[in-house]
């Protein structure tokens, strides 16, 4: 909206039509800029054309030639030997579990801290405020051993359980701040309509919400998706791995060559551009929600 | 008392939260802290040993020198990104999208935050390989355009590994502030700068006085969570040097994880998080801080 109405009136001065005569400087930044892009985008594009190359390609024409024709062994070879669906399934499984269970997690919590204003709100704003900025490693031994004592190690439960509370302590911090602006006068028409609070947690406050809970759900998603170290220590085994995992222990495989390990990373590129395309819209706009509080 | 009855009830919905807390983040916690004050190797009971555990944290060369591959750390992660990337957001947002148009000041955007969504797994697998001495993409390319001599073992040498580091870190990084600060920017009123062009403001004057100061909120969110994601950082020095070669690379959550799964040392890894813990704690206390006074300013 600023954008489209900013263009508008500078567009009607014509000190405008000046200055884009005066400066062909402009086309300069612009390339500046788009260098900038390429050396940004250049690593993934490297990787993209070799993994499609043969080794022996590879080999007599280095990294930078397009490959001659396209070879998808070593993307056949590399998804058979790291067992990839699974490992797909592993990583899908888990997000989605996290986001669903971490945002209904953040709405109790924000129900009873924005809306509820319970005594001692502002101790337990800052209770999770703390939690969400506690390094893992912090947390890592106990749990650990915990989870060896009750049967859940190397099970991807436990990481979804931990991964719930961490998200979910943002999420109660973000959504506190929401809620607490949230429209009185629905609630107490809802209430004049005899719903409990259960029934104006569902019926008002959630549908209400919604937006901010997509860009919630797509955090909770990504970030579980990408986490590393504590699926790294809690799944051990071939079969629990996630994606993260699986890519980052076969780094120091001896069986690692040149074509195989850009194969591995262009399949551990292509969900996360598929995320990023699907979400792009709400992650934007929920970064800018996180900015401001 | 009115407000207290009406609020009764809400209390419930917070024992869900509560409990899974305490028992995910509170007890281990606690626990963490009370290990670091023992020796244990994870296996029997701890034994008790008061601070020896602290007192040769602060004598152990590695410790330091993790803490101050951390400065090094915050420098890529923090500092460079934020300055670039207030730079960039002003340029695509004030220069790129006027002159041009919406279209390519949000295409560059996304481009530049590409980096950002990749598993950080991912990044380390590209850079590794882009990095690698006999194999990678770098030495080739610099090879084949006459600079071999400049060719170097970029993460095995102890000379070069952390710069090397520092520069995946700043590719990784950039796209963050960008988004963010081009977010702030869309609350900058434009007759503002209009008033500043027609005080015949250089550009360079506008960027400081309006646009700085207008998105400090951006600014402060931004130091902080990249700060304190340098001192968290773990998963690229897993992936690109595992904190070699010799240590020159050494970050205190790889540290930490040495000491408790490779090294079977329990109480030391636990100090060595303890120490960590209340540094982000205290760097978000000072900058909540920072924060109200400038609210209330």
């Amino acid at each position: 909206m600023t954008l489209t109405a900013t263009r508008a009136s500078t567009s009607r001065t014509p000190e405008r039509v000046s200055l884009r005569e005066r400066h062909p400087a402009r086309f300069f930044i612009l390339a500046l800029l788009l260098v900038l892009l390429l050396l940004i985008v250049a690593p993934l594009l490297v990787v993209a054309i070799n993994a499609v190359k043969s080794p022996a390609d590879y080999a007599a024409n280095g990294p930078l030639a397009l490959p001659h024709h396209l070879y998808w062994q070593g993307i056949v070879d590399f998804w058979n030997r790291a067992n990839f669906g699974l490992k797909l399934w592993n990583s899908f499984i888990t997000s989605i579990v996290v986001a669903v269970l971490g945002v209904i997690l953040s709405v109790f919590n924000a129900y009873a801290l924005g809306i509820g204003r319970v005594k001692g709100r502002l101790w337990f704003l800052v209770f999770f405020l703390i939690a969400n900025l506690l390094p893992q490693e912090v947390l890592v031994y106990p749990l650990y051993y915990l989870s060896k004592q009750v049967g859940l190690y190397d099970s991807l439960w436990s990481v979804i359980i931990i991964f719930t509370v961490i998200q979910s302590a943002f999420g109660t911090y973000l959504l506190t701040s929401v809620y607490t602006e949230f429209p009185k006068e629905l609630l107490e028409a809802a209430a004049i309509d005899g719903a409990g609070k259960w029934r104006s947690l569902w019926r008002v406050v959630v549908p209400v919400s919604r937006p901010t809970l997509a860009v919630l759900f797509t955090f909770f998603f990504i970030w579980t998706w990408n986490e590393f170290f504590l699926p790294l220590i809690f799944l051990i085994s071939n079969d629990n791995q996630t994606v993260p995992v699986a890519l980052g222990v076969l780094q120091g495989d001896r069986m690692m060559d040149a074509t195989t390990t850009s194969a591995s990373a262009l399949i551990g590129i292509i969900p996360a551009m598929i995320f990023f395309l699907i979400f792009q819209r709400t992650l934007t706009r929920g970064i800018a929600a996180g900015a401001i509080k | 008392m009115a407000g207290s009855t009406k609020n009764r009830g809400y209390a419930v919905y917070l024992i869900p939260g509560m409990i899974a807390s305490i028992a995910v983040i509170v007890v281990p916690l606690v626990m963490t802290v009370y290990i670091s004050f023992t020796k244990w190797t994870g296996i029997g009971s701890p034994r008790w040993v008061g601070f020896d555990n602290y007192t040769r944290l602060f004598e152990d060369a590695n410790f330091w020198a993790s803490f101050g591959h951390i400065i090094l750390l915050i420098i890529a992660m923090a500092v460079i990104p934020t300055f670039l990337g207030l730079v960039l957001a002003a340029v695509l947002f004030d220069y790129v999208a006027k002159k041009f148009s919406d279209r390519w000041a949000s295409v560059l955007r996304s481009g530049y935050y590409l980096p950002q969504v990749l598993p950080v797994a991912v990044t380390g697998i590209i850079w590794g390989w882009i990095l690698h001495p006999s194999y990678g993409a770098l030495n080739k390319i610099m090879e084949s355009i006459g600079l071999g001599s400049l060719t170097r073992n970029w993460l095995g040498d102890p000379k070069y590994a952390l710069y090397s580091v520092m520069f995946v870190m700043i590719w990784f990084q950039l796209g963050y502030p960008i988004v963010m600060f081009m977010s702030g920017l869309q609350r900058i009123d434009p007759e503002l700068y209009e008033a500043a062009d027609l005080d015949g403001a250089t550009w360079w004057q506008r960027f400081r006085k309006i646009t700085v100061a207008m998105i400090r909120p951006e600014l402060y969110v931004v130091l902080v969570t990249t700060t304190i994601a340098s001192l968290k950082i773990f998963g690229q020095i897993f992936v690109l040097t595992r904190g070699g070669p010799s240590n020159a690379t050494l970050v205190p959550s790889y540290f930490a994880y040495k000491n408790f799964f490779e090294k079977a040392q329990v109480g030391y890894g636990s100090a060595i998080s303890t120490v960590l813990t209340v540094l982000i704690v205290i760097l978000a206390i000072v900058f909540l801080r920072l924060q109200n006074r400038a609210e209330r300013s």
